[in-house]
């Protein structure tokens, strides 16, 4: 038992770090670009060399790399000063899968380079308002016209929509049978006539999800994978790695942070750290985050004896995202009356981090899996316990009933 | 990363499960909780023979000399079975204070028997309600005798040898003594616990012979030192304990049926069942890297014990409630083997300090530590 890279981890290690040192964009190579222009120079960069997904096969941009290579560039990644590159997740951790499991080969060299060097954004259109926990209730229709499809209907919740070139897509295209049978699975320019566009605003305060409403948007049979009627198969495949791709979140409310600010503020006039109350709290979320710590590092050593990571996953977004919650709520409460003041400007130590956690992590227990729907994936799908009985088993979709 | 137990740990822990699946069955653990037994001797001459006694033991003291990573499995399978055996006194406490602090003729004495099973040994701590600290201790030691009271100690009337924490007569400072239990100065009356399948007497020293342990009044240095180590240990076999219930309340749910179907099906169940083993995973990694720390010895050993103690520790009362009832009603009877485990955990909770007290050293640990 140890935390020593093998061999081979280290040799590839020392060339990840050599080749990021050597890349990593300078302040003056950025000069003047956003957020997004700097994320698209440095992917591009990233690819040019074969440094973006790596894990891809070489022709479509990767270099056929292993699981623990790749945690590894994302460890080295981390610690030199690269720009942000999340935009490009949901393409390059979602879309891509899926296109690399069922579109055909003129689709695959079409689409998956471009993903790789950041040239295209894809968001991902599979919640509905009547479909989220239940997402195969979802009733955007798509009706054949001729070698085209004709979409009616919304989506929600979909995050980055508003600068999105493609999106990956499920509709029904048959309401007469059971729910999950009639769904097919299409990827759509986000360009196309007929689709709108219109942001949400969170509790939080900003808007990072849209609503996108589809009014006879035409999209050609040759944009669809897998068989008319395959669409919840081909989602699985999507969704099976959304579940990777959610991280535990929360940001910088931490064990560190919580007792940090316990050091500067006072209970009973003497300083919060020394409260056994808030000891034995800050106690119980260290062993959490620990615990959280240590079973990362023993994913990482399953993958590294080439171990495919399950569904046993779901627990980092499920513990840590509450634990989030936990502490902002409690470090709120430390900072008594000044503890209500959401301003990045009024803590010089802290800016409005427990503040912006406690409005953010409302959203994240919700987002790619709810606490409830993490719990039945551990119930069912570690555990091995049955599914609960369903309204909707074996009648068409048309006949469910859904309280309308 | 290899973060993960080798072949030979898999092997060991498939061999000891048989083991214990042939020699330690409830059945095992019920004759002792509702019998005059104070432990199950036979188990225990067994465990003996498999050389579990003798694990870490160094070769020259007739020991096998492996790595805490083989004691740490075999904790957890010991928790599992809910043996009722003095392993925990005896390895985990009595052993290792010889191992940390015994000159050599103590442990050239001692070491052999406790590695044989010749002897037993317990350790006597606890004075009274409440924590017991440096500044409260009670029991003293003058001229080569020891005199005062001890409490709720594990084990003692089956032990031969039992570490006796003290105040030393030069000073305030807490020491630890080896005290042979054969003798006249040593008296033991029982006492009655949660846990029948375990055995407590309280100790009352007369002018007992004891030796001093390692250095005179530098005794609370190696108390800590050797709960830090005990912590881990325990916080295993907490962790087979904790995740033997999650297993009870799952076989139990799959079969039983209400309103037509099996309640695994219900998801109050379900998510009952799915933070068990939430809270079952988390404290297995903090204990993974608490055997790491124990085995190599490492800087991090303070943190990381208090880390897996905690886990383990509320882990195991988690699972062990919510065990009873999922099996609803029959779960509370006599009959059903729950009640081992509702027992179990709770002795566990407390035989090296609370959860509360360990979560202190955690916060303690933890600024020095410099957690990120």
């Amino acid at each position: 038992m140890d935390f020593e890279d093998s061999q081979e981890e280290a040799t590839f290690r020392s060339e990840a770090r050599a080749w990021l040192e050597a890349n990593v964009p300078s302040e003056d190579e950025l000069a003047g670009l956003d957020g997004m222009a700097r994320a698209k120079f440095w992917q591009k960069r990233k690819a040019e060399s074969g440094w973006a997904c790596i894990r891809w096969p070489q022709e479509f941009g990767g270099r056929d790399a292993n699981a623990i290579q790749q945690v590894i560039l994302g460890q080295e990644e981390s610690k030199v000063a690269a720009p942000e590159t999340g935009v490009f997740g949901i393409g390059q951790g979602m879309a891509a899968p899926t296109l690399m499991t069922w579109a055909d080969e003129e689709a695959k060299k079409q689409f998956l380079p471009r993903l790789a060097s950041g040239e295209d954004i894809w968001c991902q259109l599979f919640s509905e308002p009547a479909g989220g926990s239940d997402l195969a209730a979802l009733r955007t229709k798509a009706e054949k016209d001729g070698d085209d499809w004709i979409i009616n209907g919304q989506k929600i919740w979909t995050s980055g929509a508003h600068y999105s070139d493609w999106g990956i897509l499920v509709v029904r295209t048959d309401p007469s049978v059971p729910k999950h049978k009639g769904l097919t699975y299409f990827y759509v320019d986000m360009k196309s006539p007929g689709i709108e566009i219109k942001p949400i605003r969170q509790i939080s305060g900003e808007a990072n999800f849209n609503e996108v409403y589809f009014t006879d948007v035409r999209i050609p049979d040759s944009q669809r994978l897998g068989d008319v009627g395959q669409g919840w198969q081909v989602s699985l495949t999507t969704l099976m790695n959304e579940r990777a791709s959610i991280g535990a979140g929360g940001g910088g409310t931490k064990f560190s942070t919580v007792k940090k600010l316990a050091e500067t503020v006072q209970i009973n006039g003497k300083p919060a750290i020394e409260d056994s109350h808030v000891r034995a709290r800050l106690a119980s979320w260290y062993v959490q985050e620990a615990g959280l710590k240590y079973t990362s590092y023993r994913t990482l050593s399953a993958l590294s004896r080439g171990a495919i990571p399950g569904p046993e996953n779901s627990i980092g977004k499920l513990v840590g995202a509450v634990k989030s919650q936990d502490m902002a709520s409690f470090a709120i409460d430390l900072l008594e009356q000044q503890g209500i003041v959401r301003d990045a400007d009024a803590d010089e130590m802290f800016g409005s981090l427990f503040q912006d956690t406690y409005m953010s992590i409302p959203g994240l227990r919700i987002a790619g899996g709810t606490d409830e729907i993490m719990a039945n994936i551990i119930a069912e799908r570690v555990l091995g316990l049955p599914q609960e009985p369903r309204m909707d088993k074996g009648i068409p979709f048309s006949e469910v009933p859904t309280g309308n | 990363m290899n973060f993960e137990f080798g072949e030979e740990q898999n092997l060991l822990r498939d061999q000891a499960r048989g083991f214990l699946t042939d020699n330690c069955p409830p059945a095992v653990v019920r004759r002792v909780l509702e019998g005059d037994e104070l432990y199950a001797e036979d188990l225990w001459q067994k465990i003996v023979e498999m050389g579990w006694t003798a694990v870490v033991i160094p070769e020259e003291y007739g020991g096998l000399g492996l790595s805490y990573l083989e004691l740490v499995v075999i904790a957890e399978e010991l928790g599992r079975a809910c043996a009722p055996v003095p392993f925990g006194s005896s390895v985990y406490l009595a052993t290792q204070a010889l191992l940390a602090a015994g000159n050599e003729t103590q442990k050239g004495h001692w070491l052999p028997k406790l590695a044989a099973g010749e002897a037993i040994g317990s350790f006597a701590y606890a004075e009274g309600n409440g924590q017991t600290n440096a500044a409260s201790l009670q029991t003293r030691f003058e001229g080569g005798k020891l005199s005062g009271h001890k409490v709720v100690v594990a084990d003692a009337q089956i032990s031969q040898l039992m570490i006796v924490v003290a105040r030393s007569a030069s000073g305030d400072g807490a020491s630890l003594y080896l005290v042979p239990t054969d003798q006249e100065g040593v008296s033991f009356e029982p006492v009655k616990t949660l846990d029948p399948a375990t055995n407590h007497a309280n100790v009352s020293f007369n002018g007992a012979s004891a030796e001093l342990l390692g250095s005179e009044g530098g005794g609370w240095a190696l108390l800590e030192q050797l709960l830090d180590g005990a912590a881990v240990l325990y916080a295993w076999e907490q962790l087979g304990g904790s995740d033997r219930c999650l297993e009870m309340a799952k076989e139990y749910a799959m079969g039983r049926y209400a309103f037509g179907r099996p309640i695994a099906s219900y998801q109050a169940i379900k998510h009952k069942l799915a933070n068990m083993y939430v809270k079952n995973t988390l404290a297995r990694s903090n204990a993974y890297f608490g055997a790491w720390a124990l085995n190599t010895g490492a800087d991090e050993l303070p943190l990381a014990a208090a880390t897996a103690r905690v886990g383990s520790t509320e882990a195991y009362y988690f699972s062990s409630k919510e065990n009873i009832q999922t099996h609803g009603g029959m779960g509370y009877t006599w009959e059903f083997d729950c009640q081992f485990y509702y027992r179990r955990s709770k002795v566990l909770a407390v035989v090296i300090g609370s959860e509360g007290f360990w979560q202190e050293k955690l916060i303690q640990a933890s600024a020095q530590a410099d957690v990120a």
